[in-house]
């Protein structure tokens, strides 16, 4: 199906460069972020534009292999590689970039990267207790510094705040959307649920987003569907996933199945409600953010009630994880949410380990039917 | 009444094999293998073809294909991937059997399997040829042996260790065994215990409680059958030509299909 707000959608978010560009133009300070740990809120509180960066492409990873080890993970090396050969517009307009400590190939990535970027290291705890929060709030505190000495700022409480407000608004519009796919059948292919969230990560102007999204989402909600097809619903979980990283999600659909979730930081990860506005604005900024159930946390009970949680709400048939090579995290993290699912959620479940690369596209597309035979 | 058979073609990465059932007693009543070669189409029907001669009488067909090649075959009823089939036909030979391990040409695989041979789960080794049939073919090749010549040698009980979880690297490592006066019977035992171990890792993951059916053209070998039983730590059942099992799988679908249909 189209919709006059997809395509309208469409065609502001490939102006998002030139967009960016003339933001910059006027004054307005960019800053990247590779990771949803890194509050965004804080960089919209200096009127500079947080932006995602790119990493999801297969192109770029020849080039960073010539510095980098091959058996990273894909995300690292294709982000890396955009940055060695210059060829992301939002890494070049970046006047920062923050760099959350989440993996160890990550970590040990930016070391390299600051060599040619200005690059702040914004350092994770990996446990979600009261220690980890009031270590994280430590570390708000002095990215928050950074960010004022940098762009040359002050952040006020009231800055802060109109900028907790906007971001609220920005995740419940995302979420809008991406709740389409709670209807049977969801009106929206798994593809399309990953290319909204993805475009909108590179939306220089918030506010502008913001109306886009809930444009899609009053009208697609109005629009009439068709009969249930009787697809089987799949809530697709692990790691994150972009325009140029689909492979997966296309494969699924192509079988046959209907992705109608997305349970990974490009995507449905972004859209977790901010609490309600009470208190110092950096103190709820830190619990909002470090509970995000990323594999790099332990333990991580989060994803497994997320996954349990999406799984209802989406009436799903069936879990797929999808793991990068490499990516030791969510790869050790799905012998454990192979048994959550099996047992708890008494629903089947497949982990698909691959990279950005087609050239197992066949044996997955066997193991994708396979999977979905089983579910007939 | 005409007579209906039921037809299963399984259009593997190396061999193409078709069984051919009686649909309503389900009696075996041909089998075929022939090398896929580059076109798994005319293999197919070449296969077809033959397995047809043995039709006493004339009758009509319903046909299900599976393997790698599955989608090329047009005159198919319906296709299946091999991990339904495999499931299927060794559920058919064991029905007390929960746990297939398939050690094919281009990949392998552990299928858990619920009752009336229904796939519950399965596991297929990563994106390598380690611990496949073209693994052990190319093995075989620097021996310059046939494979199941290399089979047989592999009673030998100095087997050596191989360590690679890599097909090439695996193939440098055994030159380099070999230079070091390696028999073939010892490098034979090594490769099939590296395979086996392989499997175990992957069997190691799904639950257990009935038969465990070894499936594919290495399970013809009672040696490979051997080790990977020792590998376990329990007896694995193998079907009469295990290489058909596949083939079986998707006759039986047949059979059932058509049965659906006439209904």
């Amino acid at each position: 199906m189209t919709w006059s707000s997809f395509e309208q959608f469409r065609a502001i978010t490939d102006r998002n460069v030139l967009r960016l560009q003339e933001e910059k133009q006027a004054g307005r300070k960019v800053v990247g972020q590779y990771c949803i740990y890194t509050p965004m809120e804080l960089v919209l509180a200096c009127e500079a534009i947080p932006v995602s960066l790119c990493g999801t492409k297969n192109d770029s990873i020849a080039t960073a292999e010539t510095v980098l080890p091959r058996t990273l993970c894909p995300l690292i090396k294709s982000s890396f590689g955009f940055a060695l050969e210059d060829s992301c517009p939002y890494l070049a307009a970046s006047d920062l970039v923050v760099c959350d400590t989440t993996c160890d190939g990550k970590k040990k990535m930016f070391e390299l990267l600051a060599q040619r970027k200005p690059v702040y290291v914004l350092e994770l705890p990996q446990r979600q207790d009261e220690e980890g929060l009031a270590y994280w709030q430590k570390q708000l505190e002095l990215f928050k510094a950074k960010l004022e000495e940098h762009l040359q700022t002050t952040i006020t409480e009231q800055s802060l705040w109109q900028a907790i407000d906007l971001s609220r608004r920005f995740r419940a519009a995302l979420q809008k959307v991406l709740d389409l796919g709670k209807r049977k059948p969801s009106p929206l292919t798994g593809l399309e649920l990953l290319e909204i969230a993805f475009r909108a990560s590179f939306m220089p102007v918030y506010e502008e987003c913001v109306e886009e999204l809930e444009n899609m989402a009053r009208e697609i909600a109005a629009s009439v569907i068709a009969e249930d097809t009787h697809k089987p619903r799949i809530l697709l979980t692990g790691v994150p996933t972009g325009l140029g990283s689909h492979k997966v999600i296309s494969l699924l659909e192509e079988c046959g199945a209907s992705v109608v979730c997305i349970d990974n930081c490009s995507c449905y990860k972004k859209v977790r409600p901010l609490p309600e506005r009470q208190g110092d604005p950096l103190a709820l900024l830190a619990k909002h953010s470090l509970p995000i159930p990323c594999a790099v946390m332990s333990p991580n009970p989060g994803r497994y009630e997320t996954v349990a949680e999406l799984a209802r709400e989406f009436s799903v048939d069936a879990v797929c994880d999808l793991t990068w090579q490499g990516c030791q995290t969510y790869d050790v993290e799905s012998v454990s949410l192979r048994h959550f699912v099996q047992d708890t959620l008494s629903l089947p479940f497949l982990q698909i380990v691959t990279d950005y690369a087609t050239s197992d596209s066949e044996q997955l597309r066997i193991r994708i039917q396979a999977f979905l035979e089983m579910l007939a | 009444m005409s007579q209906h058979y039921a037809i299963g073609i399984d259009a593997g990465s190396a061999q193409t094999k078709a069984i051919l059932l009686d649909t309503a007693s389900l009696t075996l009543l041909a089998k075929v293998a022939l090398p896929t070669g580059w076109n798994p189409k005319a293999s197919a029907e070449t296969a077809c073809a033959k397995l047809q001669e043995h039709c006493a009488k004339p009758g009509t067909s319903t046909i299900v294909a599976t393997g790698y090649g599955r989608v090329a075959i047009p005159f198919a009823d319906k296709n299946i991937t091999e991990i339904a089939c495999h499931a299927k036909g060794a559920a058919h030979c064991f029905p007390q059997a929960d746990l297939v391990i398939d050690i094919g040409g281009q990949d392998s695989k552990v299928i858990s399997l619920q009752k009336g041979g229904r796939v519950r789960d399965f596991l297929m080794n990563d994106k390598c040829a380690a611990g496949t049939g073209r693994f052990l073919e190319s093995v075989a090749r620097l021996l310059g042996l046939s494979i199941a010549e290399l089979c047989a040698l592999a009673v030998c009980d100095k087997a050596c260790t191989i360590t690679s979880m890599c097909a090439v690297f695996a193939e440098t490592e055994i030159i380099g065994l070999l230079a070091k006066g390696a028999t073939p019977g010892a490098i034979a035992a090594g490769v099939l215990t590296s395979i086996a171990k392989r499997m175990h890792g992957l069997a190691a993951r799904m639950p257990r409680q009935g038969d465990c059916v070894f499936t594919g053209g290495l399970a013809q070998s009672p040696v490979c059958a051997e080790v990977l039983s020792r590998e376990l730590g329990y007896p694995v059942c193998v079907p009469d030509n295990p290489q058909f099992t596949g083939a079986l799988g998707a006759a039986l679908e047949a059979a059932r299909l058509a049965k659906e249909q006439k209904q």
